[in-house]
């Protein structure tokens, strides 16, 4: 697969090595005929977003037109954007990269998404750590309301603002219905459904939750138009995503590439390779913490989309590619995201609240092979409780990674607890 | 979760400054009438920052009374949000440092250690001289520049034992380094340079208004324009063009995200109470919601009236 090509990049900006700012933002190719855009109506741009192809790039990948079309097309309440910039997923570093060196992308994303889904207010949320971003992109905000693109009376003649919020650290805010209790001033607890967002959301009223991603491509694939980034990537899985390559790699970093792009080549290509070589890889985490692991003997012709990852039982998640070498100690590397998962619990439900603790122990001490071989099935078994049986997905996101460990390197559990009992019993003797 | 409670011994009282006063009226204006509540995290971050890093029981006082919200309800909020400290931190620096597995995948270990030996052996520990305090804290979004810690607004990323320890050094004599990446990168730019974005015409403005001809010429309806002219991206490129072995997975039923699967299960619940025309949501008997999931786990997105072609496109 040859490399995505610079003129099909929609992130010019991603490293800041260029000007930030509206006027070179312009220059890029942002805020160009935006009108043009508006007036081709609400429906067009829900239409194009779906014809697109398009799949939220949050996580789970519900395809983002079809999200938008749920809205009432008139009701007596507000509608609402609410973007999702509380990225906390462990391996997860695009939408800062959006949010400070290409935010106008998100600024014009956000009004394009509002007036299709006849919303005149847009909320952005984000993660409570990201100060420096949040400065940056309320320094774009102001220059586009000074500029008169977005506020009330602006050029595109429909009434937009846009504001800012902010977290103070709970992960499970980037769950929607979280985001929403604490944007409303509560403690971030997923709420139950029905009724949905798109229903009751943001104070009641009509409200979709969109990916910083997500909507920062929505104005190139208007201007391009949904052809263009269908016919980018794999059927089904369209278009281009930043991918983000951490961990033991030569050259960690954040890249725009194709969807279904193989996994080697990201990693050869854009990472400097593995560190080691190829061969010196152990396992991959495809989609940030909350997916399953994948062993080296599968990543050598695996794509990077949904459906290829959904096959080798992980997902793509995020697009955050987690890289393990043979120096890495799985097992406490996954009983780390364990850990993640037992701090970031929000207590709501029992199985996580309770459950997320008890694997995180269990693994410690499988770590350390101070366990029993039965117990690794009890664990799994235990995984398969807490998955499913929460209000929201942070249960089956912790879940998933031990399953993961189990399936693919049980042998190395075994091996540690053979190691430990055989040590145990020579000194006992 | 983590049990969280306010500090034993707490100053007598709490008031904003009257320039951090404007500051939270103008917060509060940004949401609509009677939802000052959803000013809280903001307001409690500022009071947090007057006070010098920490939250006390008089400031969550003054800021529930301010928002005209139960104090309990305050006390919830600075409980359960972790990046409220609820302890004095260190006057020079409160190191957080990530140690989630991106991080320590890349020696955030050696990083606590650091913090252990310099600091103190215990998170929220003050240092002797009062000048520092620690935490390991979970992933804060930086992983392609693991390992990493945050201090006050700042990231420092790409950390060694020994940049980390310089580190240190220059928040103690008050001269910290320049934020971000410690070895000199450019972000999250992979070292030594990027990959891409080398097109000249990307930024040069060349490219501004060139889309437009494709819809001048539509109607402006619901389908997009017709391809007349030269520049029309229906052709995209054959350089971008997916593969053509790019073939559908075979013999199975669509594949669906479990996450997609329960959004798709609400959406079509949306979907029901809009033809029902109850907006205003009337609940759903328990037996109907789970025939829609079930609905949902057998026929896909397609079940809620997606066109096939939408993102059905893997078919058997």
């Amino acid at each position: 697969m040859a490399m995505l090509a610079d003129k099909d990049r929609i992130f010019t900006n991603l490293y800041g090595l260029h000007d930030s700012g509206l006027k070179a933002a312009m220059k890029r190719g942002q805020w160009d005929g935006t009108k043009l855009l508006i007036d081709q109506g609400h429906d067009w741009i829900i239409n194009e977003v779906k014809q697109s192809g398009l799949r939220g790039r949050g996580g789970a990948g519900f395809p983002t037109g079809l999200k938008w079309s749920f809205m009432p097309k008139a009701d007596s309440r507000p509608s609402y954007l609410v973007i999702n910039a509380d990225e906390s997923e462990p391996g997860s570093c695009k939408d800062r990269e959006i949010l400070r060196h290409d935010p106008q992308l998100l600024i014009e994303g956000a009004l394009l998404a509002s007036f299709a889904m006849r919303a005149h207010t847009c909320y952005v949320y984000l993660r409570g750590e990201y100060i420096r971003e949040r400065e940056a992109l309320q320094r774009a905000v102001d220059e586009a309301y000074a500029a008169k693109l977005i506020g009330k009376n602006n050029v595109h003649g429909w009434d937009f603002d846009l504001y800012l919020h902010h977290g103070a650290g709970a992960y499970i805010c980037g769950e929607e219905t979280a985001l929403l209790e604490s944007l409303e001033g509560k403690k971030g607890q997923p709420r139950l459904k029905p009724p949905f967002p798109a229903n009751v959301g943001l104070y009641g009223a009509p409200t979709t939750i969109n990916n910083v991603e997500s909507i920062a491509v929505v104005p190139d694939i208007l201007r391009r138009g949904a052809k263009w980034f269908e016919a980018l990537g794999k059927p089904n899985n369209s278009g281009t995503k930043l991918f983000q390559i951490s961990g033991h790699v030569n050259k960690p970093c954040v890249v725009e590439e194709e969807m279904g792009i193989p996994l080697r080549q990201l990693i050869e290509e854009h990472a400097g390779g593995v560190r080691g070589g190829w061969n010196n890889l152990l396992a991959v985490i495809p989609g940030g913490s909350s997916v399953p692991l994948v062993p080296a003997e599968l990543c050598q012709d695996l794509t990077m989309d949904f459906d290829a990852l959904l096959k080798v039982k992980s997902g793509l998640g995020t697009a955050a590619l987690i890289v393990m070498d043979k120096s890495t100690d799985i097992v406490r590397a996954i009983a780390r995201i364990s850990y993640f998962y037992k701090h970031e619990s929000c207590g709501q439900c029992t199985p996580c609240r309770e459950g997320t603790g008890w694997m995180w122990r269990v693994l410690e001490r499988m770590a350390e092979g101070r366990a029993e071989k039965r117990e690794i099935d009890l664990l799994f078994d235990v995984t398969k409780q807490v998955e499913g049986h929460t209000i929201c997905a942070l249960g089956d996101a912790a879940a998933w990674p031990v399953q993961g460990l189990i399936r693919h390197f049980r042998d190395e559990i075994e091996k540690r607890i053979d190691t430990y009992h055989g040590g145990h019993k020579e000194a006992a003797e | 979760m983590a049990v969280r409670r306010l500090h034993p011994d707490q100053p007598a009282g709490f008031a904003f400054t009257s320039e951090n006063l404007a500051w939270v009226n103008a917060t509060i204006s940004k949401y609509p009438q009677g939802k000052q509540a959803s000013a809280v995290i903001p307001v409690l971050w500022r009071a947090q920052e007057q006070i010098g890093g920490w939250i006390t029981e008089p400031a969550i006082r003054v800021v529930a009374d301010l928002l005209g919200m139960a104090h309990i309800r305050v006390l919830e909020i600075a409980t359960f949000y972790t990046m409220f400290q609820l302890a004095p931190i260190g006057s020079k620096a409160h190191v957080q440092v990530c140690g989630t597995t991106p991080c320590m995948l890349r020696g955030s270990k050696d990083l606590i250690k650091v913090c252990k030996k310099r600091i103190a052996e215990d998170p929220f520990h003050l240092s002797d001289d009062g000048a520092f305090s620690w935490e390991e804290v979970e992933c804060l979004g930086s992983c392609a520049n693991a390992p990493m810690v945050q201090i006050g607004a700042d990231t420092y990323e790409d950390l060694t034992p020994a940049s980390f320890d310089a580190l240190l050094d220059g928040f103690a004599q008050g001269m910290p380094p320049k934020p971000g990446s410690q070895i000199g990168r450019t972000a999250s730019c992979p070292e030594g340079g990027p990959t891409t974005l080398s097109d000249p015409s990307l930024f040069d403005g060349s490219r501004v208004g060139q889309w437009q001809k494709r819809l001048e010429h539509g109607s402006g309806g619901s389908a997009p324009a017709a391809p007349a002219t030269p520049v029309a991206p229906s052709t995209p490129p054959a350089a971008s063009a997916p593969p053509a072995s790019a073939t559908p997975i075979e013999g199975s039923k669509p594949f669906v995200h479990p996450a997609a699967l329960a959004a798709m299960a609400n959406a079509g619940i949306v979907k029901e109470l809009e033809d029902r025309g109850s907006a205003g949501g009337k609940p759903i008997p328990a037996g109907e919601l789970a025939s829609l999931a079930q609905l949902a786990r057998v026929k896909g997105p397609a079940a809620f009236g997606a066109k096939p072609d939408d993102n059905d496109g893997v078919k058997g």
